[in-house]
C-alpha cells in the first residue's frame, strides 16, 4: 500500500466513523448518505470508491471542452410538473396541558382549555392540522401600574379594581384566559402579604369563569411564598403559576412551590432567559414534584426591535428539537407578549410621520405576537384590545385551510385603491 | 410525481463529495474537529465555505471554485435593477434562520399606478411623484443603522400601453430605485419595458394565460420574471418548469397572497414552496418568493387604517415565512416602522451574541465632572443607549453591568440587576477615581433600586454617592442632563 493510499484509508476509516456518528442527527443527512454517486451505502464499496477518488492518477485533471448547448426548443404548451409537498415524520409530540378546571374537574371554571399537543411545526396544515389552537390570555394587575397611553386609555376606569379589570378583559375583549399579576407583592413596591394577594385571586375567580394565570413580582423568595398560599386557596382550579425559575432553586425555594403546585393540582410555568439548556435543567428539577403535563415553558419574549429575533429563533429551535424527540422540551410554550411595549418605538413620540401612536403601539404588540405564533407559541399573555382581537382572528383563520378564493386576487394588478 | 423523481433532477450532494474537495488536513481552523465534520456541516448549510481559511489559498483555488459551484444557494439569487441601486433577492442557504443565517433582506416595493396624477390635486390624494419621493426619503435610524425602503412597483390600472409607458417614464425620471412593472397584458408590459429598458425591472407577471408572451419579453429585455399562480402550486411548479425550458432563468415565484379566509393557504403555500426547495431539493421551487400584502387593500370596505393594519400584519407574517420581496401600498410610518425593524432583525446573524462585554465605556472625552451612567450588557439595550449618547454628543462615562445579557426592566424584575450588583459594578469600574462628583445616573427602569443602591455603595466603600433617577428610555437623557447636570448640592 502506497503512502497516498494509506492516507486515504486512514481518512476513510475516520470518515466512516463520523458518518456513523453523524447519521442520526438530521434526516436530510441520512438522505444524502444513501446516494453517493451511483453507489449504495456499502462500506466496502464506499471504501473502494473513496480510494479511487483520492488516488491522483485516476482523477480527471483536465475538464473536457464543454459541448455547445443544443438550441432550446421553446415549449408551446405549459409543461406539466405537478407538486407533491415534502412532508416529514416527527418522532416527538408536544404534551397536552389543561388550563383551568370545571366543577366536575374539581374547580369552578366555566370551561377548561387544552393547549399543546402539536405534532408538526406551527401551522403546517399540509402535514397535520394543529390539535388545539393557540390561546390568548389578557394581563391585569393588582395595582395601578405605569402603562403606555395607548393601553392606559382602555383600562383607566378599572385599573384600581382587579376584579373589574378582569371582567372587562373577559366580557369586552374576549380573553380566553386571564392573568393576574400580583405585582404589589414586590417587597420593593407594596410588599403585599401572601394572604392578601391570595384574596385578590379569589375575587378574580369570583368575577370571571375563565382559567387563570397567576403572575408574581419576580422576587424568588416572595413569589414562592405567594404562590404557595395561592395554590392552597385555589385548590383544584388548575391555575398556572407564572413563573418558577432556576433562581428559586438557587434561593432554595423551588421545591416548596413545586410541591404546593403538585399537591393542589396546579400548573407551573418554567421561565428561563433564551437558553434551552437552562430550560431543560429547570424542567428536570420540576419533574420530581409536578406531573409532566402540568408544566409549561416561558423561553423569554423580547419585544420587536428589542431582541424579538432571538425569541423567534429560540422558539423555532425548541419546537424542532421537541418534535425530533427531545422530551424535556416537549412542553407547550407561553409568550409574555406584553413585553412588546418595552420597545421604545411602540410608544415614544417620533414626529408626525410616525403617528398615530394609538395604532403604532398595538400594531407593535400584534406583530410581536404573530412572529411567535408562527414559531410555535401556544399561549400568549397580551394587553391591548386591538392586538388581542387581531390575534384571535388570525389564529382562527390559520386553523382552517382550503378556503382561499384565488379569483379575488387574480387581477390585483389592475385594481384601484 | 414521487419524491424520488423530484430529487433526480437536482444536484445531489453528500458530505463525501464536499470532503474530497477540502484540504483534508484536519487543521481545526474552522472550529470543527476535522474536515469531515466541516464537510457535513457545509452540506447542512450550518457553516459557510469561507470559514475554512486554507481553502482560500491559491493552491486550492480550483477546489474552492468547484465547492462554490456545488454549494450554490438552494434559492437562486436574483438581481433586480442595475448598478449601485440594484437589489439582490433570494440567495437563501437555509429554510430556518437558526440553521445558518438569512441572506439578502426582504426587498420592500411600494406601488404607484399609471392613472395617478403626478402631484396631488387635493389634499391627501395619492400621487406618483410624491409617493416615489416618500419611498426614497423613508429613513429610520435604529441602533445606529439607517433603515430604508427599496423599490417602486408601477401598476397598470389603465390597461393601456401608452399610459403605462408614460407612467414608467415618469418614474424613471424621478428615481434610481429598482422597479417592478406590474401588468398582466403583454402589450402593456412591453410598453413599460421599452420605457425602462436599461433598468432591468422585475416583470410581474407571467400567468397561465400570458406565459409565452411574457417569457419572450423577459428574454428580449433580459429581465427577471415573476410567475404568478394564485393558490395553485401545481400550476406554479409547471410554469416554473416551462419557463426554464423556454430559457428564462431568473424567476421569482408568486403563490398568491390571500388575506382573511385565504391566510392559512397563503402561509402554507409559502412554507411548502420553500420547504420543497430547501428540504426536498426541488430546483423548480428554488427561486425567490414574492408576497403581495397590497392585496389587503382589496378585501373590503374597511377604513384606511384597518386595511393598512391588515397589510402590515400580512407583510410581517410573510417575512417570517420566507418571502424574499414584498409589494406593499401603505407608506404610513406606523406601518413601515415595525416592518423595516422586523426585516432588519430576522436578517441579523443568529450566532451573534446577545450580550456585550461588561465594562466602563467612555463617550467623547469625559473628565472629572462628566456624568456617570449605568446600563445592562444586553446587546440591544447597550446599542440603543450607545446610539443615543453618540447622537447627543458630549462626554460621558457609561458603566455596562453584567446582567447575563438581560435588559434593564427584566433584569430588575429577575434580580439580575440589584443594588448589590450595581454597587459592585460601580466599584469595579474604577470610575470613582476618575470623577470628582459623587453622582450615579440609574436607568429609569431601575428607579426602585435607587435608595438601596445608595446604601450598598456605602457598604462597598463608596460613601457619599447619590443616585439620580434617569429616564425610562435613553432618548430622554439629553433633556434630563440639561435640567439636572451638573447637580446642585443638596442638603444631606
Amino acid at each position: 500500500m502506497g503512502a497516498e493510499e494509506k492516507k486515504a484509508a486512514t481518512e476513510l476509516a475516520e470518515l466512516l466513523r463520523l458518518l456513523g456518528l453523524e447519521g442520526k442527527r438530521e434526516i436530510e443527512l441520512e438522505d444524502v448518505e444513501l446516494t453517493v454517486g451511483e453507489l449504495i451505502l456499502d462500506p466496502s464499496a464506499l471504501a473502494s470508491a473513496a480510494l479511487k477518488a483520492v488516488a491522483p492518477p485516476k482523477m480527471k485533471t483536465v475538464a473536457p471542452p464543454a459541448p455547445l448547448a443544443p438550441p432550446k426548443v421553446k415549449p408551446t404548451t405549459i409543461l406539466e410538473a405537478p407538486f407533491t409537498p415534502f412532508v416529514q415524520e416527527y418522532p416527538g409530540q408536544i404534551r397536552e396541558v389543561t388550563l383551568g378546571a370545571t366543577k366536575s374537574g374539581g374547580g369552578s371554571r366555566g370551561k377548561k382549555i387544552v393547549i399543546g399537543g402539536a405534532t408538526t411545526p406551527a401551522f403546517y396544515l399540509f402535514e397535520k392540522t394543529p390539535p388545539h389552537p393557540p390561546v390568548i390570555s389578557v394581563d391585569t394587575f393588582d395595582m395601578k401600574v405605569t402603562l403606555p397611553k395607548a393601553i392606559r386609555m382602555h383600562v383607566e376606569e378599572v385599573w384600581e379594581d382587579t376584579a373589574a379589570w378582569a371582567k372587562m378583559a373577559v366580557d369586552k375583549w374576549g380573553a380566553e384566559v386571564l392573568t393576574v399579576h400580583l405585582l404589589s407583592t414586590d417587597p420593593l413596591i407594596k410588599d403585599t402579604p401572601p394572604a392578601k394577594a391570595a384574596k385578590t385571586v379569589e375575587e378574580v375567580l369570583q368575577a370571571v369563569d375563565v382559567p387563570l394565570i397567576i403572575g408574581g413580582c419576580g422576587d424568588p423568595k416572595k413569589d414562592a411564598e405567594v404562590f404557595t398560599k395561592v395554590a392552597e386557596v385555589t385548590e383544584g382550579e388548575r391555575v398556572l403559576l407564572s413563573s418558577v425559575t432556576l433562581d428559586m432553586d438557587e434561593a432554595g425555594v423551588l421545591e416548596g412551590v413545586a410541591k404546593a403546585a403538585g399537591k393542589h393540582g396546579h400548573l407551573v410555568l418554567g421561565f428561563t432567559a433564551l437558553d434551552l439548556n437552562r430550560a431543560k435543567e429547570l424542567n428536570r428539577k420540576l419533574y420530581d414534584y409536578v406531573p409532566e403535563d402540568n408544566i409549561l415553558m416561558d423561553l423569554t419574549t423580547a419585544a420587536l426591535g428589542y431582541g424579538l429575533e432571538y425569541s423567534f429563533t429560540i422558539h423555532e429551535r425548541a419546537r424542532m428539537a421537541a418534535l425530533m424527540g427531545d422530551s424535556e422540551l416537549q412542553h407547550p410554550v407561553l409568550s409574555g407578549t406584553t413585553n412588546a411595549w418595552a420597545a421604545r418605538e411602540a410608544w415614544i413620540k417620533l414626529g408626525p410621520e410616525w403617528e398615530p401612536r394609538s395604532l403604532r403601539g398595538p400594531l407593535w404588540e400584534t406583530l410581536t405576537a404573530l412572529s411567535l405564533l408562527l414559531a410555535g407559541v401556544d399561549l400568549f399573555m397580551m394587553m391591548h384590545p386591538d392586538a388581542v382581537k387581531t390575534m384571535k382572528k388570525v389564529v382562527e383563520q390559520l386553523m382552517t385551510g382550503g378556503k382561499a378564493k384565488p379569483e379575488k386576487i387574480a387581477n390585483w394588478v389592475n385594481a384601484k385603491i | 410525481m414521487t419524491e424520488r423523481e423530484i430529487k433526480r433532477g437536482v444536484k445531489q450532494l453528500s458530505p463525501i463529495d464536499v470532503y474530497m474537495l477540502l484540504p483534508r488536513t484536519n487543521c481545526k481552523e474552522c472550529g470543527e474537529p476535522n474536515c469531515m465534520a466541516f464537510a457535513a456541516k457545509l452540506v447542512n448549510r450550518e457553516v459557510s465555505l469561507e470559514e475554512c481559511p486554507p481553502i482560500l489559498k491559491k493552491e486550492h483555488e480550483k477546489a474552492y471554485k468547484k465547492l462554490q459551484e456545488i454549494l450554490a444557494p438552494v434559492i437562486k439569487e436574483i438581481t433586480i435593477g442595475t448598478g449601485e441601486h440594484a437589489v439582490k433577492i433570494g440567495g437563501k442557504l437555509v429554510m430556518y434562520r437558526h440553521e445558518f443565517t438569512y441572506h439578502n433582506p426582504v426587498a420592500l416595493a411600494f406601488d404607484v399606478t399609471d392613472e395617478m396624477p403626478l402631484h396631488p390635486r387635493f389634499s391627501e390624494e395619492e400621487a406618483l411623484v410624491d409617493r416615489v419621493k416618500n419611498v426614497e426619503n423613508f429613513l429610520y435610524n435604529y441602533i445606529g443603522r439607517d433603515l430604508n425602503l427599496d423599490m417602486i412597483a408601477v401598476r397598470s390600472t389603465s390597461n393601456d400601453p401608452t399610459t403605462f409607458k408614460s407612467a414608467v417614464e415618469e418614474v424613471t425620471k424621478v428615481t434610481d430605485l429598482p422597479l417592478v412593472l406590474c401588468a398582466l397584458d403583454p402589450s402593456v408590459m412591453e410598453a413599460g419595458l421599452v420605457a425602462a429598458s436599461d433598468r432591468r425591472p422585475l416583470i410581474y407577471a407571467a400567468t397561465k394565460d400570458n406565459w409565452n408572451e411574457m417569457a419572450d419579453l423577459a428574454l428580449m429585455y433580459n429581465c427577471p420574471l415573476t410567475v404568478f399562480a394564485p393558490n395553485d402550486l401545481n400550476l406554479l411548479r409547471s410554469l416554473s418548469k416551462t419557463m426554464i425550458e423556454y430559457g428564462v432563468e431568473d424567476l421569482v415565484l408568486d403563490p398568491g397572497t390571500l388575506p382573511d379566509e385565504g391566510l392559512s393557504d397563503t402561509v402554507n403555500n409559502f412554507t411548502m414552496v420553500r420547504r420543497n426547495a430547501c428540504k426536498g431539493w426541488d430546483k423548480l421551487f428554488g427561486f425567490p418568493l414574492i408576497g403581495t400584502p397590497i392585496t389587503a387593500w382589496f378585501t373590503g370596505k374597511d377604513s384606511k387604517e384597518m386595511l393598512a393594519w391588515k397589510e402590515a400584519y400580512v407583510a410581517s407574517m410573510l417575512m417570517s415565512r420566507y418571502a424574499d420581496i414584498l409589494i406593499m401600498h401603505s407608506l404610513d410610518g406606523w406601518v413601515q416602522l415595525p416592518t423595516v425593524i422586523w426585516r432588519f432583525n430576522i436578517y441579523t446573524d443568529p450566532r451573534k451574541p446577545v450580550a456585550v462585554e461588561p465594562e466602563l465605556k467612555t463617550f467623547g472625552k469625559p473628565d472629572e465632572m462628566s456624568p456617570v451612567m449605568l446600563t445592562t450588557n444586553y446587546a440591544l439595550t447597550y446599542f440603543t443607549v450607545e446610539s443615543d449618547l453618540k447622537k447627543f454628543g458630549g462626554n460621558y462615562y457609561l458603566i455596562v453591568v453584567d446582567t447575563e445579557g438581560i435588559s434593564v426592566e427584566s433584569a430588575v424584575a429577575g434580580r439580575y440587576l440589584t443594588a448589590e450588583v450595581i454597587a459592585e459594578a460601580v466599584k469595579n469600574s474604577g470610575v470613582a477615581e476618575k470623577v470628582k462628583h459623587r453622582y450615579l445616573i440609574l436607568p429609569g427602569m431601575a428607579a426602585r433600586l435607587s435608595g438601596e443602591t445608595e446604601d450598598e455603595l456605602k457598604n462597598v466603600g463608596l460613601p457619599g454617592w447619590r443616585v439620580i433617577v434617569g429616564t425610562r428610555d435613553s432618548s430622554g437623557i439629553a433633556k434630563l442632563l440639561e435640567e439636572k447636570w451638573p447637580p446642585k448640592e443638596e442638603e444631606e
